[in-house]
């Protein structure tokens, strides 16, 4: 059937003659009811996306805008669609990283990310549900291709425990990069990689000690002793505001490769180095672009 | 072609159903359903019509059933008769017997026979466990980290152990292994459909796992193609997408009590004793957990996708049973 040219224009919704503004009562009691009833749908991974975007990342936004005063450098490089994957230095002893990028993406690049986190997380009560409800995984090979095969956005932070447990002295040095399974993976479905850097989380828990049998009694990674934790007990968990940027670098190809290169470990070491030597160099020149951690005093 | 199919299970739901399409199918000259009991009557138990099938009472743990496959022939045998479940008079010990040296009898007889050109396994995505460590989605190739180590879901292992044993040794024969995820319907009676009848459904205090359904019409679909036609190898058989068990409650309009897992399993054990419902710690490890199985090999074998999706298929089974969510029924 052809359709007369000028007929064929798209025009945005929100100027079409019909087009009404959702009341946002209505709208807020139907979102209360397909709650209540179970209509609504989450994916084979657990997310639930109508739950993050309306209510728990709802609940974080004005840590984002405000606590943390987070600003995006570079968000163009960020792919619009498809399958990518997003690189990242991990710090502040509590994933308050993984939150602030989450949300910086969502709000800024209109993308969920997909975060894949250790098996720890998956073991606990509450953390297990949530991590999948707000569109995590296990760390895992066939997890990642999965969501990559399928056109996700899916964030790793490679150095793991090591990265947002190290002290406050190691701050802003990138710690080893596990195996490279993340390479592996975006070799296996050629998506391109994009490394970020994240300044500011450093700060929010400043770590200079480790209650270590503790933590092993309690089956943790860590237990950080700040300068406000545990000496002011629940009131030490606040973080500290400091100034936040989060920077997203260049993406790197891996589409130039065979996918069998992912079984070809020299390449693999390789190709996880040169992600780290970028990651790093970002950060050292995003750390003195941001200057003081809590502006204007220090 | 017209051939002669021996059904196990024929006596429970799924079982019956396969029986009486199996029966009504044109090329199909004879179809023999055996069991240990005798299937429910038409009138009383809202048994379902098994057609022209002739039944014969055997127990599969004996080798009666060698005689019945030489006497008549057959020439594909669909083997349903998992139970998920030990029964109140035969306990565990029963159950696993059935289940697993039941099987081994079966495949002993069908190794031996020489009519024998197809054989179709029931088993279940409960082979792939529930654990924090695995992938969130499993493939039919995947090894999981922590298999199932109690109840059902290793008599299923076990099961398809001796299956793929039996597919080495008689390569002339096609071999279909059917990993079904929980049925769910208006005709299902199984430990979770009864789970989701209960005024309070106890749930493991911060988890919510995915749980995925087969609707009984896929299922017996799924069943009928892999009887008459050649399907050789391991599939999946799920419902597309997943339902979180708290979705499930809020569908089925009942409240949900969280109790932590040590409580639980103590409460389960408990239940169990005095024959409330069924328990075993793999059910603990599922409300935890969860499971998600992928599709596409079956997809793509069948050309077919099943009909219901995992929700609908809950739908469907909520409004056999009269159940809605809290403020009516959703649009």
């Amino acid at each position: 059937m052809s359709v007369p040219r000028e007929e064929a224009r798209v025009i945005p919704i929100s100027a079409a003659p019909s087009f009404e503004q959702p009341d946002p009562v209505a709208e807020l009691l139907a979102l209360i009811r397909r709650r209540i009833t179970g209509d609504y749908e989450v994916d084979e991974f657990g997310y639930d996306a109508e739950l993050t975007d309306k209510v728990l990342l709802e609940l974080i936004r004005p840590l984002y805008n405000h606590w943390f005063r987070v600003e995006t450098v570079e968000l163009k490089n960020v792919p619009v669609e498809g399958g990518a994957l997003i690189v990242a230095n991990h710090s502040g002893t509590l994933p308050f990283d993984a939150l602030m990028m989450q949300l910086a993406l969502h709000d800024e690049a209109g993308r969920p990310l997909r975060l894949l986190g250790a098996d720890l997380v998956y073991q606990l009560p509450v953390l297990s549900h949530l991590s999948r409800k707000t569109g995590h995984t296990l760390a895992c090979r066939e997890d990642a291709d999965r969501l990559l095969r399928g056109g996700e956005l899916v964030g790793v932070f490679p150095e793991g425990f090591k990265g947002i447990g190290k002290p406050f002295s190691d701050r802003y040095k990138l710690q080893r990069f596990g195996r490279g399974g993340f390479v592996a993976s975006a070799l296996r479905t050629g998506v391109p990689i994009v490394p970020v850097a994240i300044v500011g989380a450093e700060e929010i828990y400043p770590k200079i000690g480790d209650l270590k049998s503790l933590a092993r009694l309690l089956g943790l990674p860590y237990l950080p002793i700040t300068p406000l934790f545990p000496l002011l007990g629940p009131l030490g968990l606040v973080p500290l505001p400091s100034k936040w940027m989060i920077e997203f670098g260049e993406p790197i190809r891996t589409d130039d490769y065979d996918p069998s290169a992912a079984d070809d470990p020299m390449l693999v070491f390789n190709l996880t180095d040169h992600v780290r030597e970028v990651i790093q160099q970002m950060l050292n020149e995003l750390v003195l672009r941001r200057g003081y951690a809590f502006p204007p005093f220090m | 072609m017209t051939h002669t199919v021996l059904v196990t299970g024929v006596s429970r739901h799924i079982g019956a159903r396969v029986a009486s399409v199996l029966a009504a199918a044109p090329d199909i000259s004879r179809v023999i359903g055996v069991d240990t009991v005798p299937p429910p009557s038409l009138t009383r138990d809202g048994g379902i019509s098994l057609g022209r099938t002739e039944f014969v009472r055997v127990d599969l743990r004996s080798p009666d059933i060698a005689q019945v496959i030489a006497a008549a022939d057959v020439h594909t045998v669909v083997h349903m008769s998992l139970v998920s479940a030990p029964s109140r008079s035969g306990g565990r010990t029963a159950m696993k017997e059935h289940n697993v040296i039941g099987t081994m009898q079966l495949l002993g007889a069908c190794q031996r026979s020489a009519t024998v050109r197809r054989v179709v396994v029931r088993s279940t995505t409960a082979v792939y466990g529930s654990s924090p460590r695995d992938p969130a989605v499993f493939t039919e190739e995947l090894e999981p980290h922590d298999g199932p180590s109690h109840g059902y879901a290793k008599d299923a292992v076990e099961v398809e152990g001796y299956v793929r044993g039996f597919a080495r040794r008689r390569p002339d024969v096609t071999v279909s292994l059917l990993r079904f995820a929980n049925f769910m319907g208006p005709g299902v009676e199984s430990p979770l459909t009864r789970y989701f009848t209960q005024p309070v459904l106890p749930t493991v205090f911060g988890f919510d796992p995915r749980l995925q359904f087969v609707h009984e019409d896929d299922a017996v679909e799924v069943l009928l193609r892999m009887a008459t036609e050649d399907h050789p190898g391991t599939y999946n058989v799920a419902g597309a997408g997943v339902l979180l068990l708290s979705q499930c409650a809020r569908r089925a309009g009942r409240p949900s009590l969280p109790v932590l897992s040590p409580a639980f399993k103590v409460l389960g054990n408990a239940a169990r004793r005095m024959g409330l419902v069924e328990y075993s710690p793999e059910q603990l490890r599922l409300m935890c957990h969860g499971r998600a199985v992928d599709t596409a090999r079956l997809e793509a074998e069948l050309g077919w996708k099943p009909k219901f999706t995992t929700g609908a298929a809950f739908d469907d089974f909520l409004r056999s049973r009269g159940l809605r969510p809290f403020g009516g029924v959703r649009t």
